[in-house]
């Protein structure tokens, strides 16, 4: 089995290194950075079971901080790049230290609701442009390459969210993540059992904030702009359901859902226009009356039931 | 003229009417949102969506087929009700034994689709509606005018979260309910048909937020995204009145309102947020809600 994981991962990668001489590489780097930002959700709802409805919040506030880092205070790519994720991180410990106070669908009207005043002082704000948002951007330079040059920038957005994908790897089977499952399993017994719930909560929550923001500052970068879509609720629910279209819990399966999401958006929106978000209501809808485990989640119990046959 | 803090009191007052009647709708919104989630253990998101529908449907019968105001305020709830029981049938009634999460992830979806086709139909600027005749019109109270549709409001919806109240708790069908809010087994036990009044609970919440609406689109203008700005505040309302009691959603409604009325006038910048801050405060100091239990 680890075998074949490893192979899987070998191959995704490979894939990765190719797919902008396949395909129109801002497509795929708009993959890239909406996979990880599912990735990063997936972090909290799959595994430890918490529905956050307001992830846009740090989505949305690190491309503006990143984006005002690189425009107006004309600073290194890199350090706007940070400078987003760390804002992101720290807002999503103050949503953090309020949202565990409350379980379950209180979790999400919680996190919803938050959001929602950050999208009000984003638009309201002097600094973030209002409705036309934060535009023309520079993407600048990073360690002397030129990231003008879109080539250049996807196989930077590709470390970027390679390495992040792997430190989310990691933490799910870390003890730290162990302790994260275990809470999404059985809240009462993790306490039991003496673990900080609380604590480890909060820092799951800190930890898919800033993720989340590093997603949105990158995608801030690719397109050279931020805007009020990237802060609005909707963006909240399409990071839900790319996750659990691809199927909430599974490691690969936020990057399946984004991949499908994203690729449908940009197939779909100059031949239905606004009637794409009927069919994102849809596609929720089926998801969750018919394939709750999402298509990763489906492929593998499927695959179980071949190997169990044959044994 | 008389002054209050500085600001003129006629100014404060319209303000505070204001507040009062988006009060109203939180008060009626957030009592539906109740009801249901005591009986079905869901999170109804499409609860914005479907007062839009409300206001779009009564906009919709004044302009295609000339229906009054006074009959879209009966026709349209029951309009809604019947949508309402037919979403319950046809989706709702799988998920009750599954998490909680997934009642809202797939009302979030319906949502989607309702906001998304009218918006697709009649894009994203207000429809507006006009003020029936005998409402139209202010009364003059001496230290304010009071526009008599504003008044209507208040009392309507004050009227009908009063007969939701006394349903639920004073009638026969009520104590069916709560029997079956409590224990929906023993419920069915003796002899209850408990999913029939699952059913007509989640079609009488519909119902509600459909009567909000019809009330709501001469207020307001009718706008495709009317239901989902009000939800995302009423979920704060509901944080902070907590979901345990009846009396304590309509309170709580229809302070915030005012709240944000107040503020409207003194602090116009974080009017639109100010719920959401009171939110975080009393999570803060009570993180049950106001009325709530800590479970």
């Amino acid at each position: 089995m680890t075998v074949n994981k490893n192979i899987g991962f070998a191959a995704l990668f490979l894939l990765g290194l190719l797919a902008p001489v396949l395909i129109y590489p801002v497509l795929v780097m708009k993959v890239l950075c909406f996979a990880l930002f599912a990735c990063a959700f997936n972090l909290l709802l799959g595994y430890t079971g918490l529905l956050s409805f307001g992830h846009a919040a740090f989505f949305g506030l690190a491309a503006y901080a990143a984006g005002h880092a690189l425009k107006v205070w004309e600073l290194p790519t890199l350090v706007g790049l940070v400078f987003g994720t760390v804002s992101a991180a720290a807002l999503g410990w103050l949503f953090g230290l309020l949202a565990i106070r409350r379980q379950g669908i209180y979790f999400a009207m919680i996190t919803l609701a938050l959001a929602q005043m950050v999208f009000f002082f984003l638009m309201q704000s002097s600094f973030t442009g209002g409705e036309d948002g934060l535009q023309g951007v520079p993407r600048g330079t990073l360690f002397g390459l030129d990231l003008a040059d879109d080539m250049t920038l996807y196989y930077v957005v590709f470390i970027i969210c390679a390495a992040a994908f792997w430190l989310i790897y990691r933490t799910i089977n870390s003890p730290f993540g162990q302790v994260l499952k275990a809470i999404r399993e059985n809240e009462p017994r993790a306490i039991s059992l003496g673990y900080d719930v609380g604590r480890y909560k909060l820092l799951a929550f800190v930890l898919s904030a800033g993720l989340a923001g590093l997603a949105g500052a990158t995608k801030m970068l690719v397109f050279t702009f931020a805007s009020l879509t990237d802060a609005h609720w909707h963006m909240s629910g399409e990071v839900v359901l790319m996750t659990i279209l691809g199927g909430m819990g599974t490691v690969l399966g936020p990057v399946v859902g984004a991949g499908v999401i994203v690729s449908l958006q940009s197939e779909l929106a100059d031949k239905v226009g606004s009637l794409v978000t009927v069919i994102m209501g849809a596609i929720f809808v089926i998801c969750v009356m018919a394939f709750r485990r999402g298509i990763v989640g489906e492929a593998m119990a499927l695959y179980r039931r071949m190997v169990g046959e044959k044994v | 003229m008389i002054e209050l803090f500085g600001v003129p009191l006629p100014a404060l007052m319209g303000q505070l009417m204001l507040g009062l009647v988006n009060g109203s709708f939180y008060a009626m919104m957030s009592l539906g949102l109740a009801v249901i989630f005591g009986m079905l253990n869901i999170i109804n998101f499409a609860h914005g969506a479907l007062y839009m529908a409300g206001a779009f449907l009564a906009w919709m019968g004044m302009t295609y087929w000339e229906i009054s105001y006074w009959w879209a305020l009966i026709l349209v709830p029951l309009a809604l009700c019947v949508v309402g029981v037919i979403i319950e049938r046809a989706f709702l009634q799988w998920l009750y034994k599954l998490d909680h999460l997934y009642g809202l992830l797939l009302t979030f979806g319906l949502a989607l689709i309702i906001e998304g086709l009218f918006r697709d139909q009649y894009g994203v600027s207000g429809q507006p509606y006009p003020i029936p005749e005998e409402l139209s019109g202010a009364l003059n109270l001496g230290f304010m005018f009071l526009p008599k549709y504003r008044a209507w409001v208040i009392v309507a919806s004050l009227l009908v979260c009063f007969a939701t109240w006394f349903t639920i708790e004073k009638t026969r069908l009520g104590s069916y309910l709560r029997a079956a809010t409590e224990n929906p087994k023993l419920t069915q036990a003796f002899g209850i048909n408990v999913p029939l009044m699952v059913m007509l609970t989640y079609g009488l919440g519909v119902a509600l937020a459909g009567l909000a609406g019809v009330l709501a689109a001469p207020a307001l203008q009718v706008n495709p995204l009317m239901g989902s700005n009000l939800i995302i505040a009423v979920f704060a309302v509901v944080v902070i009145g907590g979901m345990g009691s009846i009396f304590g959603s309509i309170v709580t409604g229809l302070g915030l309102g005012m709240i944000e009325g107040i503020t409207k006038v003194f602090y116009p910048e974080i009017s639109s947020t100010v719920v959401f801050i009171i939110m975080a405060i009393v999570l803060f100091i009570r993180p049950a809600g106001l009325f709530g239990r800590e479970k």
